[in-house]
């Protein structure tokens, strides 16, 4: 089957509300997996990477929570393809860039994804909207236990599951979210409050971007440490630190609309001018307007409705999803003018953003 | 003072980190600093950067050098410092003394108490309880209990059964 018309739109898989998801937009669960003895996928010469394949793909294939699940060989992939699996987070960079010997398994729902030889023999995630990390953790820990009947997993009762990398080793866990932190970013408290998580042993890194990018204003916390702690604790432990992070984020938009209101709406006004009118326009800059204007239906300048439309826009303006609309190869400079005619017409109906000013007007904002 | 990975350049960009109580150091060149990513604070980790300096070197120390090779995958310490990743799942048994130092280094314990497979958790149940039964029984024919030392040997045999029913673990 074609991936394209397995995935779901864009537009059906940001319409629903999750919890707290003005904030956080996913939760993941992932483990990593591997069988006894076989050499990992990093170190095995590719007949051994087809013979753990053929062995892992089946099993994972029969599992009930992946009944009618689209599952491909990576070489069976067109590079579009796989870009378009990274631009929706199903898939790591590093998993798009394989060929023959690894494979992929993706439910129905895009809840479930298992990707099959990447660094580990195998990398399952459970994927939710919203804060949602323990009902990802149960969906991925059902997964495995149904799994490990099935695979003779490499286990030792010192050191858990053994893994590819020794910082993975134990659980084989990596619980993550991503936030859209505008509010922090503005205030410039967003350094500080990366240094408090990484100090609890939590690593925050951009998700969007290379280096010190963090595009869209969007970045991912998740645990470090897999062995020597319970999964749960492990959860429980990132739950919490996110519902902190929440609240600081909160405290930080409440904080710039008492104290610059002007500041804020004229950021957020400026991204809807440009985002609505441009002729030409970089993927960057859209993720980075965007976010603003997520911040503007945060803080009631757009109708509520249109975050399904921004959230939308998120992902359809990224590189490989707007190439897949043309039959032609774009260069990057067309790709800038198609990008801005689609955003001129998705935004056409989209009112103008209000802004809700203090009694003063706004005029003069606080110092303190 | 010499940058920790290329061991030219003076070091100039010093970092440290306090995990857990832990204080992990790297002292760098600009360069080397800039190739690891430390310049930008969203997307480093020193637990990544520390792997790939201290492993290595924590296994050729406590493992005989760069000639011991895994007999099941034939990797060894000099492809474990170019990649950061071992070769197969016995490979932990054949570094596994170089590889204790830097995972205290990198993880809040050395020893694994989360998830474990059902089939092994059931064998490692009967096995416990095996041996409170043979501690018992023990105690019983001590004590010239033979009635119950003769029920606690019916229940010894089955749990023995029991085990031989399991899947290899
Ligand atoms: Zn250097
Ligand atoms: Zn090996």
């Amino acid at each position: 089957m074609n991936i394209h018309d397995f995935l779901k739109s864009p537009a059906e898989t940001t319409r629903h509300h999750a919890p707290h998801d003005r904030i956080v937009m996913s939760s993941r669960v992932r483990l990593a997996r591997n069988l006894r003895g076989a050499p990992y996928p990093g170190w095995a010469k590719k007949i051994d990477r087809v013979k753990s394949l053929e062995l892992i793909r089946p099993a994972v294939e029969s599992l009930p929570q992946l009944h009618g699940a689209f599952s491909e060989t990576m070489d069976n992939l067109a590079v579009m393809d796989k870009q378009i699996l990274v631009e929706r987070h199903l898939i790591s960079r590093e998993h798009a860039a394989k060929g023959a010997g690894s494979g992929l398994v993706l439910n129905k729902e895009e809840s479930l994804c298992v990707m099959i030889n990447e660094e580990d023999h195998l990398r399952m995630q459970a994927l939710r909207p919203g804060l949602q990390l323990k009902q990802a953790w149960q969906a991925i820990d059902e997964v495995d236990s149904d799994l490990e009947k099935k695979l003779d997993y490499a286990f030792n009762t010192e050191l858990g599951y053994l893994t590819a990398c020794p910082t993975n080793l134990g659980t084989g866990i990596r619980v993550s979210a991503m936030l859209h932190l505008p509010g922090l970013v503005l205030a410039e408290q967003i350094n500080q409050i990366i240094q408090s998580v990484n100090k609890l042993g939590l690593a925050v890194r951009g998700l969007y971007g290379e280096g010190t990018e963090a595009l869209g204003n969007v970045f991912q916390v998740s645990n470090q440490m897999t062995l020597g702690e319970v999964e749960t604790d492990i959860v429980e432990r990132l739950n919490k630190v996110l519902l902190q992070i929440i609240e600081n984020e909160e405290n930080a938009r409440a904080l710039l609309i008492e104290q610059k209101p002007k500041i804020v709406y004229n950021h957020v006004g400026r991204a809807f001018g440009i985002l609505a009118n441009a002729h030409s326009i970089t993927s960057k800059e859209t993720m980075n307007l965007l976010s603003l204007m997520r911040l503007g239906v945060d803080l009631g300048s757009f109708p509520a409705n249109e975050r399904p439309l921004i959230d939308e826009l998120f992902i359809t303006t990224q590189p490989a999803h707007l190439q897949k609309q043309f039959t032609e190869k774009l260069g990057a400079e067309e790709r800038d003018l198609l990008r801005a005619d689609m955003l001129r017409e998705r935004l056409l109906h989209v009112s103008r953003p209000v802004a809700k000013l203090p009694p003063n007007g706004g005029l003069l904002d606080k110092r303190n | 003072m010499l940058c920790m990975i290329c061991k030219q350049n003076a070091a100039k960009v010093h970092l440290t980190q306090i995990v857990e109580n832990k204080t992990q150091k790297v002292d760098l060149c600009e360069d080397c600093a800039k190739a690891h990513g430390v310049n930008d604070p969203a997307g480093f980790s020193l637990a990544d950067l520390l792997l790939g300096l201290g492993a290595s070197e924590h296994i050729a120390q406590s493992s005989g050098g760069e000639l011991i090779k895994c007999p099941n995958c034939g990797f060894t310490q000099a492809d474990f410092k170019k990649s950061g990743r071992l070769g197969c799942s016995e490979c932990y048994t054949t570094f596994a003394e170089g590889l204790e130092g830097l995972l205290k280094s990198m993880h809040k314990g050395t020893k694994h108490i989360g998830k474990t497979p059902f089939a092994l958790k059931q064998s490692r149940d009967l096995t416990d309880r095996l041996k409170t039964l043979q501690k018992k029984l023990d105690k019983a024919v001590n004590d010239e209990n033979f009635e119950q030392a003769a029920n606690l040997r019916d229940e010894i045999k089955t749990a023995k059964e029991k085990i031989g029913h399991l899947a290899p673990t």
